[in-house]
């Protein structure tokens, strides 16, 4: 394995360019004076104070966040129980319960999407002819997104179960806790990577979703993906362009920041040894 | 990695925490969990075309009057309509199309205005009242009108642009956007073939749309408010639009003329109504008698260009704007609006729509 | 306790019946019902109409499929080789423009793709001729690339670091050269991640009417557009978005079956 590191290189500093060009071009014409998105006629910080006065932006912005909090807390403790109660069952029912739990993985999300709109569409006119005044919004939303993270949460867990060592909840009881709390004591620390993990890939798929919101919302309820996506249907403003660059130097700066304590763990136990 | 992850979300979290605290984005999102119905606090859902009102008149609308306006907008007609009938949505105030409102008139998907709620209805141009449309003028007040014409970069053209054939002239090829919409796309067509917007003949329908085949190889794209940027940026030499629109790009990129083909074309009014299932009817019509204030009126011409039906915003327009001959034309022989088809009219439009873009 | 235990799945199994079944029974019941609310086969021989969608959509993602297997593999494989500082640089550098929104990174090409856009800018600059890319299938493919290009090296990353060093090293013992190696054992056990990543790139691909409608110009109509259209856009009809659905699901789930039986039956997803 002495061969060359070259040509390996080339290849990530090319795709490093492709993957990187057009969002230097976003921030680069973030800073443009004119409208133009193709010439630059100089610099000005005008569409970084518009987005911070532009409240559709930001009220899209903590709608999303609390959605993704909301929703991942959610998916987390069901998918966790979820996951030990498919953990324990028989063989036959817990194959079609993980079939069925796949399904929102594997669909694609534009039908996803459609379905669940069709069924809270029925939902709703069914309340309506109650005489209670309903509308798709928030709750529907919060639904949805819960629906989609649920699975990736106990595909998450499950791994973390099977590995678990029986014999250390069977000696718990033992010596006499009761189910709950051997399970709260001895299961639940050891599948707690799993759990974090679940929780922040369902916090990420709901910040970023936009297809399964963009049918599942209602009235002028809207996340912040699908303003984006309204931004872009529209006469284009470069205020756009200011929030990815927001969005991007925001990323970097966690990343960079992680990396650096993570380094610093690292030392640290380094050191201990 | 996921360790990374971890650290990651951990900080964004915190980030949430920040931004949730702050009151004023807490209520919103409170009176959008309630979705609807026991809403007493006094908020209104409007659902607008694009780039067709002057916002900044929603936040005043708000401290005047303390009715929170939340703001959306659609593309066109029928995605408005589809949002109606599919979306499980409850709008407050929404601005449709004659024709559209005709069909939502006969589809029972209107309610009825109060017009003691909304005196500045006065002021509406007496011509623009009880239109075909709306017979006894129970459900719509007038927005606002206009036309739709060629707009096109005189730098750029070959020959001086007058007709319709000019979209469909292959030294345009790759040049050409076209309206992403069923009835204002297959209207030119249809005009151009010598037949009438509102024809509910098949054969002359199925005619349009083989024009419309023959021109999909020559169409850069189809686009609604895109246009705008595209336009104005010299990514396309000619185009169908609205008048008022056709203004707005005129001023930003000086190359851009304006012309009403000479086969005619389509002259529209814009109208509120407020749809069934809203939850706040009287603030809706308070919101409505608000946009025709001579001012709001004043401030939305302006912004959007096209031609008021209040009858003093026009009377204290410019001569220049009164007689440029886009906004307020002398000569409208030959201008036809849509009306509302028969249902199976309605949709063969939608299959032919959707086959010409498959 | 076994048997107890089975019960904490109880409320999941009903809000998957809610929000999973119903949905999914909903999209068939409504692919069968006409206008009139009666059943009928009819949305699907209006379907047969919309064969160049299916092929165009299940098309371009193929191609962005195999692009991206064609650059990422490579590319993850290099990534693989590299050591500490380099490849977290590397990991980081490929994971951090999936933070940004699709939207956003969509629309960035846009100005560049544009007839007078930069990189026409640029050509002309160098006295090249302009090329026309925007509104095509072409730019449509380059989106979904662009987009989709962490998906695959990322899986496949993971499975090539997680190989046994000592298997390599045995092979390399047993006298194999460094493509017999890479052939006979790396590429063997790296399979699962690249069904992975092919079914995380195509699944979005064929699907996506975002990519189409910003890059596209909505004359590339993909799938998701055609769906998207019926439901919420210009030709109001859930009968046909819902036949159209139906349609598609089944494609996918069909190929998915067909993949997994190449793979291992994990039950896990892959995970970054």
């Amino acid at each position: 394995m002495r061969r060359s590191r070259v040509p390996g290189r080339v290849l990530q500093a090319l795709v490093a360019v492709f993957l990187y060009a057009p969002i230097l071009v976003l921030i680069f014409f973030s800073f443009n004076s004119d409208k133009s998105r193709v010439s630059f006629k100089g610099f000005t910080l005008d569409w970084y104070k518009r987005l911070f006065e532009n409240e559709q932006v930001l009220s899209a912005l903590s709608l999303t966040l609390i959605l993704a909090l909301l929703s991942a807390l959610i998916a987390t403790v069901i998918g966790t129980v979820s996951a030990v109660g498919i953990y324990n069952m028989k063989k036959r029912p817990r194959k079609i319960l993980l079939a069925l739990n796949n399904v929102p993985v594997v669909n694609p999300d534009i039908i996803t999407g459609v379905s669940l709109m069709l069924v809270f569409v029925l939902f709703v006119t069914f309340l309506r002819s109650l005489g209670v005044g309903a509308g798709l919004g928030f709750t529907t939303l919060l639904i949805a997104h819960v629906t989609f993270n649920i699975p990736y949460v106990i595909l998450s867990v499950l791994p973390k179960l099977r590995q678990l060592n029986k014999n250390t909840y069977e000696a718990a009881l033992d010596l006499g806790a009761n189910p709950l709390r051997a399970y709260m004591r001895v299961i639940l620390p050891e599948i707690m990577p799993g759990v974090v993990s679940g929780a922040i890939i369902a916090f990420t798929m709901s910040i970023d979703d936009f297809l399964i919101s963009y049918f599942t919302t209602g009235t002028s309820v809207q996340t912040l993906p699908m303003r984006i996506y309204s931004m872009t249907r529209k006469r284009v403003s470069p205020e756009i362009n200011a929030l990815s660059t927001l969005m991007f130097v925001t990323v970097l700066a966690l990343l960079i920041i992680i990396n650096i304590l993570q380094a610093r763990d690292q030392k640290k136990k380094e050191r201990r040894l | 990695m996921k360790k990374n992850v971890i650290i990651l979300i951990a900080a964004l979290l915190l980030l949430a925490g920040c931004q949730s605290a702050t009151p004023a984005q807490g209520t919103q999102t409170d009176n959008a969990q309630s979705g609807g119905g026991t809403q007493v606090s006094g908020d209104v859902y409007v659902f607008n075309w694009g780039e067709y009102m002057d916002e900044e008149l929603n936040n005043a609308f708000g401290e005047a009057t303390g009715i929170q306006v939340h703001y959306s907008t659609y593309q066109n007609n029928e995605m408005l309509y589809s949002t109606l009938m599919g979306g499980g949505s409850n709008y407050d105030v929404i601005i449709p199309s004659d024709y559209m409102i005709s069909r939502m008139i006969e589809e029972d998907m209107l309610l009825t205005l109060d017009f003691a709620n909304i005196p500045n209805f006065a002021n509406i141009d007496a011509d623009l009242k009880n239109p075909a449309y709306d017979p006894e003028n129970l459900y719509s007040v007038p927005y606002a009108w206009g036309t739709v014409g060629i707009i096109y970069d005189t730098a750029r053209v070959s020959e001086p642009v007058d007709s319709w054939g000019a979209l469909f002239d292959e030294r345009y090829s790759g040049e050409i956007l076209m309206f992403d919409n069923p009835r204002d796309a297959f209207g030119i067509a249809l005009k151009l073939l010598g037949h009438s917007f509102n024809t509910t003949n098949e054969a002359e329908l199925r005619g349009a749309y083989d024009l419309m085949v023959t021109q999909k190889p020559l169409v850069q794209g189809y686009v609604m408010d895109q246009i705008f940027d595209k336009m104005e940026n010299g990514e396309a030499i000619l185009a169908p639009y609205y008048a008022g629109d056709a203004i707005t790009m005129m001023e930003t990129n000086e190359d851009l003329a304006f012309v009403f083909p000479k086969e005619g074309t389509n002259i529209f009014v814009d109208a509120f109504c407020i749809p069934k299932g809203a939850a706040n009817k009287t603030a809706a019509e308070k919101y409505i008698d608000y946009m025709c204030s001579y001012e709001a009126g004043l401030a939305n011409i302006d912004f959007t260009g096209y031609s008021t039906p209040l009858i003093d915003v026009y009377e204290s327009l410019d001569d220049e704007v009164k007689n440029d001959g886009i906004s307020y034309p002398e000569d409208m022989t030959g201008f036809e609006t849509f009306t509302n088809l028969p249902g199976w009219v309605n949709d063969l439009y939608a299959e032919l729509w959707t086959d010409l873009r498959k | 306790m076994k048997k107890r235990g089975g019960l904490l799945a109880a409320p999941y199994t009903v809000w998957m019946a809610l929000f999973t079944v119903i949905p999914m029974l909903l999209v068939v019941y409504f692919a069968f019902t006409g206008e009139d609310g009666r059943f009928t086969f009819g949305n699907f021989s209006q379907l047969l109409g919309y064969g160049a969608v299916f092929g165009r959509s299940f098309w371009l993602a193929a191609l962005a499929t195999v692009v991206c297997l064609a650059v990422g593999y490579p590319l993850a494989y290099a990534m693989s080789r590299e050591t500490g500082a380099v490849r977290n640089t590397a990991m980081l550098l490929l994971m951090l423009p999936m933070w940004i929104n699709i939207l956003l990174r969509t629309y960035a090409w846009m100005s560049i793709l544009e007839n007078k856009g930069l990189l026409n800018q640029l050509l002309s600059f160098l006295r090249l001729p302009p090329v026309r890319i925007i509104n095509t299938p072409a730019a449509v493919a380059l989106g979904m690339v662009y987009n989709y290009l962490p998906f695959m090296v990322l899986p496949i990353l993971t499975v090539i670091q997680k190989i046994d060093g000592s298997v390599i090293e045995a092979a390399q013992d047993l006298g194999g050269s460094q493509f017999t190696v890479f052939k006979r054992v790396i590429l063997p056990l790296s399979l699962p991640g690249v069904l992975s990543g092919v079914t995380m790139v195509f699944v979005p691909g064929v699907s996506t009417f975002i990519i189409s409608q910003l890059l596209g110009g909505g004359k590339s109509m993909m799938l998701g557009d055609l769906i998207e259209m019926q439901f919420l856009g210009s030709t109001y009809n859930p009968y046909l978005g819902s036949a159209i659905s139906l349609v598609m699901m089944v494609i996918v789930l069909i190929s998915m079956a067909v993949m997994n039986r190449f793979g291992e039956g994990e039950e896990e997803v892959m995970v970054l």
